[in-house]
């Protein structure tokens, strides 16, 4: 791995104007209203803008909308991460020189439009799993989850992830625009309803109408951005199946070989960071992924997150903008993931700030737990 | 068989024909690699354990066990909203292959499903053309 050396950083982030329940806005203007947000929070003006990434539509879908000719185009759809691995493409196209100024873009209104894009029956999926009912995350992670339960303990998993639930809700009740802020006991988690056994309905991410962007550019031209940089000192990505019967491990993630990937090359170990932002599709991605990325060991998972840990005032603090659990999930919620990491690193976060963090830790998850994305991020 | 079956409904590719013409006839087949000798599921022509065109199909005895599993309370379709609760699920073949399919069962739980459970095959007929190959206890 090549150290990239802070040549590049991320410089501008935001949502859309309204998020959370958001009827009568499209995909494309959540996208919009993200971009136009995040440049002005960079300093830089669309004409500034001349590499495009976007995941869930096309950069031509895209460009066109915003009215720009990007001469760096790259529409990498691999689920939720998409927005995590964009940064490694952006980064390779910076440093190349194919762009200076590249502009990430996410919008989903994923509960005012609930359908989802169409099944293509030539593919596998539609093909060998639909058929038998397995559509949509709930059902595939919830077969993951009861593998690892069979593996190291139903009482404990369920705990482990009851851990999680509770603590990212109390993170989410610092965040204003967080989706929902209600207090939840453990209580309330084992007796939420069911969706697809083992999972709860607290065990499931919310679905909300969101968009986020992210700009990001040469530190070079960083340098004149309006607010402090934020420097990528690593990024990794892999993918090792799409359908969720086809998982060589349901009880280890890709991010098992992404997360080392991203530490060495960003020159740093676990105990160097200082927060992690884990996509938090269901409360069991969390688990999986804390054990893969390395924080611990397989069927570690409840153990570490056990007391609070990750919940405000413990001492691994995660997901601190309330997650995809309880801030807000549109469906590819990846984006959301990196503007939290930027705005804790800039000392943006208010009453959740956290006291001086220099590293940070982002691991996006897409698919049916099938590609994950890494990268370090930090601060002078 | 019901003439308003509203559930997906599989679409056989040039490839996964034989499948689905031997599902019709009761029989559950895979693809195997004849480099290294391991069957694989789901069938494609060029294996993907070697990368080989050296493979052919075999008969597999439709004998299984629970790899994993879910219990499916909220229906993710339409189709599917007179069945919940439902369970989808990862049976391994005692061949080796693991594929996606369902338990056959009424009321299920928890308690009556285990990881490890031996199952097998039983076919059930959705359209003239198309059977799926689920699974039960047996």
């Amino acid at each position: 791995m090549t150290p990239l050396s802070k040549s590049v950083a991320i410089v501008g982030v935001d949502e859309s104007d309204e998020i959370g329940k958001v009827p009568g806005k499209s995909n494309l203007q959540h996208h919009a209203e993200a971009a136009y947000n995040a440049l002005a929070d960079a300093g830089l003006s669309i004409n500034d803008v001349n590499g495009l990434f976007t995941a869930g539509t096309s950069t031509l879908n895209l460009a066109e909308y915003l009215g720009i000719e990007p001469r760096f185009t790259d529409t990498t759809a691999v689920g939720g991460s998409s927005f995590i691995i964009h940064i490694a493409h952006a980064i390779a196209a910076i440093n190349a020189g194919y762009c200076d100024v590249a502009l990430v873009t996410h919008g989903e209104a994923g509960r005012s439009r609930r359908s989802r894009p169409g099944l293509d029956s030539a593919d596998p999926g539609p093909q060998y799993e639909a058929p038998y009912g397995f559509i949509g995350a709930p059902i595939n992670y919830a077969m993951a989850a009861r593998r690892y339960m069979h593996l190291y303990g139903e009482d404990r998993t369920r705990q482990g992830m009851a851990e999680i639930a509770v603590a990212t809700r109390k993170w989410a009740q610092m965040n204003p625009k967080a989706y929902i802020k209600d207090d939840m006991s453990f209580e309330d988690y084992h007796e939420s309803r069911w969706i697809s056994w083992p999972f709860h309905l607290f065990d499931c991410c919310l679905v909300t109408d969101a968009g986020g962007a992210y700009v990001i550019t040469s530190s070079e031209r960083a340098k004149d951005a309006r607010k402090k940089p934020v420097y990528v000192l690593g990024a990794a990505e892999s993918h090792d199946h799409n359908m969720i019967s086809q998982m060589p491990d349901l009880t280890r993630s890709v991010a098992r070989n992404t997360g080392p990937a991203a530490l060495e090359m960003a020159g740093v170990s676990h105990d160097d960071i200082d927060l992690a932002m884990i996509y938090d599709s269901f409360t069991y991605t969390v688990l999986v992924t804390l054990e893969s990325l390395g924080f611990c060991g397989p069927g570690e998972g409840p153990d570490f997150v056990a007391d609070q840990r990750t919940a405000p005032n413990g001492n691994f603090p995660m997901n601190t903008s309330g997650g995809g659990l309880s801030y807000t999930h549109s469906g590819m919620y990846g984006m959301f993931l990196v503007l939290e990491a930027v705005r804790q690193l800039r000392g943006e976060c208010g009453e959740r700030q956290l006291d001086n963090p220099k590293l940070c830790l982002v691991n996006g998850t897409g698919g049916a737990l099938s590609s994950t994305g890494t990268t370090i991020l930090a601060v002078d | 068989m019901t003439g308003n079956y509203s559930k997906p409904i599989p679409v056989p590719q040039g490839e996964s024909d034989f499948y689905w013409e031997k599902t019709k006839k009761q029989e559950l087949w895979l693809r195997k690699c004849d480099d290294c000798g391991e069957p694989y599921f789901y069938p494609r022509d060029i294996s993907p354990c070697c990368f080989s065109k050296n493979t052919s199909w075999v008969k597999a005895s439709g004998k299984a066990k629970l790899y994993t599993y879910g219990i499916v309370h909220r229906a993710p379709h339409p189709g599917f909203q007179e069945d919940t609760p439902y369970v989808t699920a990862i049976v391994e073949l005692d061949e080796g292959p693991k594929i996606p399919t369902n338990i056959v069962m009424d009321d299920p739980t928890p308690e009556k499903l285990s990881i490890g459970l031996q199952v097998e095959v039983v076919f059930e007929d959705i359209t003239e053309d198309i059977t799926l190959p689920k699974f039960r206890p047996r």
